[in-house]
């Protein structure tokens, strides 16, 4: 489904994210991403969602060149692609429920769509009284829940979950993982980047180690050098 | 859905603006002070063509006629001149209306009075008085008078003087100064204008530069760019409406106030001005204000859409 074919990546600023990546992730796989901060982890992401283009190499996405798309196709890539962010990236002038129904919108659901599935989707993430908070009125579990819940809503493909509990206590490390092996259940590829050795040990079949921008290790479910 | 879309754009645009409600007090301020630029250089424009239309009909060119000059040729004389096409008014004054204006004019100067009075006969000949569509064309009618043409020709005998050359400096004088005035004007209005205009842009570039992180959430979602700048188009739409209403408040009792106090003075009735141009003013400046925070929304947001 998603294949990085001798990938690398260079920032402006000459750093190197990422050299001569060769990856496959298969439909329906849960794949943990580890490795130390720096590792290129987060930039692995950002190009399977073409927010960032490889310096060298190919991302193909069902067999198409990613770094080819048009914005149009990009707008539809990302549509199939549910992503929660390290930093959450929610929209802080809108309440929890306006979050994910802009995703719904944008997404073209109509609006009994959005107005029957945005309630039971805060529901699934234990956030139905905070509804009509702004993300500055919750605390940090709220706020990582809620960007799963948006993630999830279009029921997307591919879910990308850049170190989800990084902000997070044990409980809700617990809970993210929980809810994220649910998802995986219902058939959705799930990308999972952390250097959080109690998720490491929780989840993933698959775990793809790396180390200043490469490849150091992929194994399933192995002993994980870190 | 397209109806779907524009409900939900709409819906987005007034909810970001109220809950920004800081930012576009800002926004609603800058462009609020753009257009009253705008509206004052509407009203200067029309205190300007006041004045100079007051200046213009106070000048004219008098044509003297010589005693005994028959009516009848001088009658025909005024129609070859009302066909003119720099002629905007010719009136004939005859020779008795003349007498009886001086004595009016002489009244209270029972020696004058005496000394007409021992004349016996009018010593005064008819007179001409024409004025111009616009006071550069005085030249051009002095040249049919008093030039090689068919007309001053043929009335040369009955025409005793035409005063075009004494006031012929005053004209020179008032056609530089309006050409002055309308110039100052001009480059004013675009100076003025063009300035506002930047500051108004930059406002609104700051206001969107503040959303820039949001922007590209909204693009990392999966949203397209048309749908991520409506929004702002709306809010850009909602400066402009808001800052025209604050315009129109401004401009009505400056207006009211003007028109009662300083009619005599600027020549024209600001407030009676105002309000029968209200649709003509108000609404091109209405749309300078929307056309302005729309292109300024479009442009400002365009460079963060590339996420």
């Amino acid at each position: 489904m998603i294949k990085f074919v001798n990938v690398s990546k260079a920032y402006p600023n000459g750093a190197v994210a990422l050299e001569n990546v060769n990856l496959e992730i298969e439909k329906g796989e849960f794949v943990t991403v580890v490795g130390p901060s720096g590792a290129g982890k987060t930039t692995l992401n950002k190009l399977i969602i073409a927010e960032e283009e490889p310096t060298e190499g190919t991302v193909l996405f069902e067999n198409q060149d990613i770094d080819a798309f048009n914005s149009g196709q990009v707008t539809r890539l990302r549509r199939r692609i549910g992503m929660v962010f390290q930093d959450f990236r929610l929209l802080s002038n809108k309440t929890a429920y306006e979050n994910i129904a802009f995703a719904m919108e944008a997404s073209g659901k109509s609006d009994e769509e959005i107005v029957s599935d945005v309630p039971h989707v805060l529901q699934l993430v234990d956030l139905q009284d905070r509804m009509f908070h702004f993300p500055g009125q919750l605390s940090g579990g709220e706020k990582q829940r809620l960007a799963i819940a948006r993630a999830i809503i279009n029921q997307p493909e591919v879910l990308i979950a850049d170190e989800p509990t990084g902000n997070l206590d044990g409980k809700n490390t617990m809970e993210v993982i929980e809810i994220l092996k649910k998802i995986n259940d219902l058939g959705t590829t799930v990308i999972l980047t952390t250097h959080d050795q109690q998720m490491i040990k929780a989840v993933g079949q698959r775990i793809i180690s790396m180390e200043r921008g490469r490849v150091v290790g992929d194994e399933q479910k192995a002993q994980v050098k870190l | 859905m397209f109806w779907v879309r524009l409900k939900r754009v709409i819906k987005s645009g007034w909810v970001n603006f109220r809950r920004n409600s800081v930012v576009s007090y800002a926004a609603i301020l800058v462009t609020t002070i753009t257009l009253t630029v705008v509206t004052a250089l509407f009203v200067f424009q029309a205190i300007l063509n006041a004045g100079i239309a007051q200046v213009q009909s106070k000048v004219d060119i008098a044509v003297y006629f010589t005693v005994n000059a028959p009516e009848d040729q001088i009658l025909a004389l005024e129609g070859n001149l009302q066909k003119l096409p720099e002629v905007a008014s010719v009136q004939y004054i005859s020779a008795d209306q003349q007498v009886l204006a001086f004595r009016d004019r002489h009244s209270d100067d029972y020696l004058t009075l005496q000394a007409l009075d021992e004349l016996g006969d009018n010593p005064f000949g008819g007179l001409l008085q024409i004025t111009a569509k616009d006071s550069s064309q005085y030249d051009a009618i002095a040249q049919v008078l008093e030039g090689n043409t068919p007309i001053a020709q043929d009335n040369s005998q009955i025409i005793s003087r035409i005063n075009y050359s004494q006031n012929k400096e005053v004209i020179d004088n008032l056609n530089s100064l309006i050409f002055d005035a309308r110039r100052v004007g001009l480059v004013l209005t675009l100076v003025l204008s063009l300035i506002s205009v930047i500051i108004m842009y930059t406002t609104i570039r700051l206001t969107i530069y503040m959303a820039r992180d949001e922007i590209g959430i909204m693009r990392l979602v999966g949203a397209s760019g048309s749908y991520v700048r409506a929004p702002f188009l709306v809010q850009g739409i909602l400066y402009g409406v808001f800052a025209w209403l604050v315009t129109n408040l401004i401009f009505f009792p400056l207006t009211y106030l003007a028109g009662v106090k300083l009619t005599n003075v600027l020549g024209i009735n600001l407030y009676s001005y105002y309000t029968s141009h209200l649709f003509s003013v108000s609404g091109l400046v209405l749309v300078i204000g929307v056309l302005l925070g729309m292109i300024s929304s479009l442009l400002a947001v365009r460079r963060y859409l590339n996420v």
